[in-house]
């Protein structure tokens, strides 16, 4: 809030320029990304991809970026109801509640650690750190097991990650859909950490003991793709609303009686029972 | 070999409580409409989150931080402005005030800072046990490294080296003579962080850190560890602390015309990026 740095009240960006219409400063006849013309020159030139790389990067992809993002957000674009996420956007719908709000608790509940953005976050700053050599996982990862054994309280707001990121702490094995993204995007980024994680997927889920998962595979197409931890964050959680959107619809016209409300699913185990029932007066 | 999850499959079990449809509901093993009539809101708020009866005094101590130290009228600070661009907008209040409540989870302000100090106050006390001078520990704190990042800006902002101190409007916090008053009233000035945390200010002047007078978020830290909750219970006892001040903006806004929040002008937006260009032939 304080003016000391910013006396115009102005905003600053990198990417984003807008030329006013001659009637009227708060209207923009031109908008600018990256420099280039978006209503003018690349509404009918760009994919949903390549545009979504422009305003992330400031740059237009390559063909090869193009087809890896559009892969991803293929493969991200409905994690299906059981996912928490998709579950919150539809009790969200179950209940009736504003569009907004579906895609808000599809945000909220998706942005954890487990299966969520900052797993990815975490996953990224994994490849940061490690790279393509495998000694260097094996002792990153027992380092961070070092530092979850000791983890004595809540240091932070997100609570400690309680499995490897990037891993499926209940899988059995590498599930189809996760080696049918990392064989697809291996195979167009055949030079980067998609590659390497398609030829090391054993080695790796030997060390970790458990199956690698699809945000482990997003996490190394992100870092392919150039993308930092925070905007890969940021890309995981946008690139997962599109199912979650198109399940609270569908939620919200079958209605709160056709979703799980499990009746009988609580098992309380101090519950007093009902009151007494006052005793009646005795003559 | 059962999978992990057949357990959970229809089962939730748990001692926090629970509704019995048309008859009664369970809260820590007590009846919430026999046993906890006589708490008011915020006493049930502690109650649920801590499992513990708070006192009469905890409770106003509360019931006064959220009134005087969270709940500002001003829809420039930044979260109570998601409610204000909310009413603006013409959005939901309570989709405004829910984003304001989440945005509340900041680095420079909220709930980060808060959880610093908490850990800061908890360190220093022990290392203090230990043998360590107050000035030492502090000094060592304030001295810059190489890699410390920044608080206000840059792609690794952190929350500040000594939270709970200082603030980034400005530097002495107005609502700790109020709540002082209160909380010497309540009995609880004399404790021991709290009077720890009222040493360091007193060092941090001492050694020529002008700016560094307690704030709120180190004073809320001191106050409710000396009442013995624990992070994560004071962690989801401030969620909603917040609260009052967006809804006041959320509502001023809609009262306001729709749009009239500081319209910005096309030319308030400062590009600073790439000069205009055409899209290429071949990308």
């Amino acid at each position: 809030m304080s003016n000391r740095q910013n006396p115009d009240n102005a905003i600053h960006s990198s990417f984003w320029q807008e030329i006013p219409e001659g009637d009227n400063p708060f209207s923009a006849a031109i908008c600018r990304c990256g420099g280039y013309d978006v209503y003018g020159d690349l509404l009918d030139k760009v994919t949903w991809a390549e545009n979504l790389f422009l305003l992330f990067h400031g740059e237009l992809p390559s063909p090869r970026q193009t087809q890896c993002l559009n892969g991803l957000a293929v493969a991200l674009a409905n994690p299906g109801p059981r996912d928490y996420s998709v579950q919150a956007a539809m009790a969200a719908g179950a209940g009736g509640s504003t569009a907004a709000s579906c895609l808000m608790a599809a945000l909220a509940v998706g942005a954890g650690n487990f299966a969520g953005a900052r797993e990815v976050y975490q996953a990224i700053t994994f490849w940061e750190q490690c790279k393509r050599d495998l000694p260097q996982w094996r002792l990153h990862l027992r380092k961070w097991e070092d530092t979850r054994a000791t983890d004595t309280g809540m240091t932070d707001i997100w609570p400690a990650m309680e499995h490897p990121p990037g891993f499926a702490p209940y899988g059995k094995s590498c599930s189809t859909p996760v080696r049918q993204t990392l064989d697809y995007l291996a195979q167009i980024q055949t030079e980067g950490n998609l590659y390497w994680l398609q030829q090391h997927r054993h080695a790796l889920e030997a060390l970790t003991r458990q199956p690698l998962a699809l945000s482990g595979v997003a996490a190394a197409a992100l870092t392919d793709l150039g993308f930092s931890s925070q905007q890969g964050e940021l890309l995981y959680l946008l690139l997962r609303l599109p199912g979650a959107a198109a399940h609270s619809i569908e939620q919200h016209w079958r209605g709160s009686r056709d979703f799980p409300f499990y009746r009988e699913g609580i098992h309380l185990t101090n519950d007093p029972g009902p009151p007494a029932e006052p005793q009646a007066d005795t003559p | 070999m059962k999978h992990f999850f057949s357990f959970y499959e229809q089962q939730w079990t748990t001692d926090l409580g629970a509704y019995f449809p048309g008859e009664r509901v369970v809260l820590n093993g007590k009846d919430l409409f026999n046993e906890l009539q006589h708490l008011d809101w915020m006493g049930l708020l502690m109650f649920g989150i801590t499992r513990r009866m708070p006192s009469k005094q905890q409770v106003r101590l509360f019931n006064a931080i959220w009134s005087l130290g969270a709940s500002y009228p001003d829809p420039r600070l930044w979260n109570n402005r998601i409610g204000t661009l909310a009413g603006a907008a013409r959005s939901s209040g309570a989709l405004g005030i829910s984003a304001g409540i989440a945005v509340s989870e900041a680095i420079v302000y909220g709930n980060q800072p808060v959880l610093g100090a908490i850990h800061l106050l908890q360190e220093i006390k022990q290392r203090r046990d230990k043998g360590e001078t107050l000035v030492s520990i502090l000094n060592e704190k304030m001295s810059s490294h190489p890699d410390d990042a920044r608080p206000a800006k840059g792609r690794n902002r952190k929350i500040a080296r000594i939270p709970g101190f200082g603030r980034p409007v400005s530097s002495r916090d107005e609502r700790i003579p109020p709540l002082m008053t209160l909380v010497k009233e309540l009995g609880f000035a004399g404790l021991p962080m709290i009077q720890l945390a009222l040493e360091m200010e007193s060092v941090l002047l001492d050694a020529g850190h002008a700016k560094m007078f307690l704030n709120i978020a180190g004073f809320m830290a001191a106050l409710f560890c000396d009442q013995g909750f624990s992070a994560r219970e004071q962690y989801y006892l401030w969620i909603l602390c917040f609260s009052a001040g967006i809804s006041f903006c959320a509502a001023d806004a809609a009262r306001h015309p729709e749009g009239s929040f500081f319209p910005l002008r096309c030319t308030n937006i400062v590009y600073e990026g790439k000069p205009p260009r055409k899209y290429p032939q071949s990308v």
